[in-house]
């Protein structure tokens, strides 16, 4: 363990009086794989909009990286540029342009209009997206349209969207869903690799997806950490049987 | 220079299509012209096509903001009227000038510099009531600068107004309706006397060329058709260039998923306000060009209505598609200018009779729902329908 790259330190939200996240604290370890699970409201998503601005917490705090600086006013595209990156529940790729040109335009790069404006494609970078694409296993469908491609290869290239920015973090939500059994193997197989060079967050429903995943689990429920450790450890725990696992 | 350039006409030969067809257009107009050639093309139609070409110059930046990036901007004629009064400043000051001087020549007593610059200033705001030159006319004696003004003028609007609404996230329909607020707002304050653009007598006599009295306004139409023309032809070069680059992915993006492009670390607000800013030069450049053909420029020329007409044609043309775009303005303002000038025959239906120049907004209305119902991609879908169907 090399300390934490995230620490996520007592925040609140709530809509409309509803308290969505509720004094939530947990840290996230570079090179760290961590699965967060909860029933429906617990907050996944929610603290998922915090830490990559899209969401201000009402209190409490979330700070980034060795430098200990706080994320939460900053903009979305900062956070993404300052190495945090998220995949969407629903899988969010740039349907009308090809696999090649999407991976292309989350290489890591000079995100300003004006050096984006005068860039030329290269080969340094068209050997990233090849290696990208190759590890997503989409090498063959670089000049398909994204559109095109089946359910799981969509998920599959957004994650490679966001490997292709080269984060310290990747949070993933529910990489699993409307995948097959064959393509949730892979999946698992792509995030642990994924995990070797970067802290990894994959919030998922599935249980068996975690199971395979082989990492610490957090249970969020009301907004708050309900048990960490191995999955065997909080399944075991009465609170988690009842509020989640019981039902 | 010339090595990527040539690769990339190669790779997009609709570039080249386009610029050969719009070449020819323009040969075959002057052959036509009563200046130059046969004199089979009257003053008259040259001055329409010209103005004709100046729209679908605004049709392409309309297409960049709107089809590309997303942005439905129901304001760019504001930019495009901005464009035109900027050039028709100094074409109204220095032809004015040139008329006081020649009477001066004939003045009992040579005039002084102030009485001149009074006589100017009488003869222009006379209309209004006034003599002195507001301080917005500064510039209007240098012709290099109001050139400058009609990109600064318009740019620095849309620069400041586009940050207001972008950093404030205002998207879709509403920002839809501040564009309209805008252009609203922008033609009720040059309505006013004060406004120090003569109100609603706008600017006027644009047509005639200072200096270039005994020039014959068949001559001059040609200029400014090949002016147009050659902006057309440019600015669908520029236009397709921003489209099919890097930066071009980016603002696809933005319109389909801006929230995706926001989280992949692009600043999203900067590319719209670079976008925005963009197409409201590229209009202005046509307003420039438009406005001298059409004579006369007053605050009714930048009414909501005319950029909602704008947003129409992109729409019948086929948004997404930079000849769509070309279409479309080329089509509907053609056959509208048809319509409402009277030319097209009216209908007797026994009962009553139809009135072209009262129906064509109708029909407009009409086909506008029906391509928005049965060709969302407009008369440009169809045409990839046919060459797909072709060849395949």
């Amino acid at each position: 363990m090399s300390g934490a790259i995230l620490e996520v330190d007592a925040i609140s939200v709530s809509f409309d009086g509803f308290k969505a996240i509720n004094k939530l604290s947990f840290n996230i370890d570079s090179g760290e794989l961590r699965a967060i699970i909860g029933p429906n409201g617990a907050g996944k998503t929610t603290f998922m909009d915090i830490i990559t601005g899209k969401t201000r917490p009402d209190s409490g705090d979330v700070l980034w990286g060795d430098k200990n600086i706080s994320l939460i006013k900053k903009s979305e595209s900062d956070i993404a540029n300052m190495g945090v990156c998220r995949k969407f529940q629903k899988p969010t790729v740039f349907e009308d342009q090809s696999v090649n040109d999407n991976l292309t335009m989350a290489l890591k790069n000079n995100r300003g209009p004006l050096s984006v404006l005068f860039y030329r494609p290269n080969q340094a970078d068209q050997e990233k997206v090849d290696n990208i694409a190759t590890d997503i296993g989409l090498s063959d469908q670089l000049d398909r349209r994204a559109g095109d491609l089946s359910h799981g290869q969509k998920q599959w290239l957004e994650i490679g969207m966001l490997l292709a920015q080269d984060p310290q973090l990747l949070l993933v939500d529910e990489p699993a869903a409307g995948m097959t059994l064959d393509e949730r193997n892979q999946t698992v197989a792509l995030l642990q690799r994924a995990a070797k060079t970067r802290a990894v967050v994959v919030v998922e429903h599935d249980m068996e997806f975690i199971r395979n995943l082989d990492c610490k689990v957090t249970v969020l429920h009301e907004g708050s950490v309900l048990a960490e450790g191995t999955l065997d450890h909080v399944t075991k725990n009465q609170t988690v049987i009842d509020v989640y696992l019981g039902r | 220079m010339n090595g990527p350039l040539i690769k990339f006409l190669k790779q997009h030969p609709s570039v080249l299509i386009f610029l050969t067809i719009l070449s020819m257009f323009t040969v075959l107009i002057s052959i036509g012209s009563e200046a130059f050639g046969y004199g089979f093309v009257s003053t008259s139609l040259v001055k329409t096509l010209g103005k004709t070409l100046c729209f679908c110059l605004i049709a392409l930046a309309m297409d960049l903001v709107w089809g590309y990036c997303g942005i439905l901007s129901l304001g760019h004629f504001a930019f495009f009227g901005l464009g035109g009064y900027m050039i028709g400043m100094w074409l109204m000051y220095e032809r004015t000038r040139l008329i006081v001087m020649e009477s001066a020549q004939n003045a009992q007593l040579p005039m002084t510099t102030q009485e001149i610059q009074d006589a100017i200033g009488t003869q222009i705001f006379g209309v209004v009531g006034g003599s002195e030159f507001p301080v917005i006319w500064a510039f209007s004696h240098l012709f290099w600068v109001q050139l400058l003004l009609v990109i600064l003028v318009p740019g620095l609007l849309a620069l400041i107004f586009g940050w207001l609404a972008f950093r404030s996230r205002v998207t879709g329909v509403y920002l839809s309706i501040l564009t309209q607020a805008m252009t609203l707002a922008l033609a009720l304050y040059l309505f006013q006397n004060d406004s120090g653009l003569r109100g609603n007598n706008g600017l006027s006599g644009l047509q005639n060329l200072p200096g270039l009295e005994g020039t014959a306004q068949s001559v001059i139409s040609m200029w400014f058709f090949w002016g147009s023309a050659f902006a057309l032809g440019m600015g669908y070069l520029l236009v397709k260039l921003l489209t099919e680059s890097k930066i071009g992915n980016v603002i696809r993006g933005i319109r389909d998923d801006e929230q995706r492009v926001r989280f992949l670390g692009y600043n999203v607000e900067v590319y719209k306000l670079f976008i925005f800013t963009i197409t409201a030069i590229i209009a202005a450049i046509g307003g420039a060009l438009y406005y001298p053909q059409a004579g006369i420029i007053n605050p009714a020329e930048i009414a909501p209505i005319a950029s909602i007409y704008l947003a129409v044609w992109v729409a019948i043309g086929g948004r997404g598609r930079l000849y769509g775009a070309v279409i479309g303005a080329a089509v509907v303002s053609l056959l509208s200018s048809w319509f409402t000038g009277g030319q097209a025959p009216n209908i007797p239906l026994g009962f009553a009779t139809l009135n072209w120049v009262d129906w064509w907004l109708v029909l407009l209305g009409l086909s506008f729902v029906i391509v928005t119902l049965y060709a969302p991609k407009g008369i440009g879908g169809l045409f990839d329908k046919l060459t797909k169907g072709g060849t395949s």
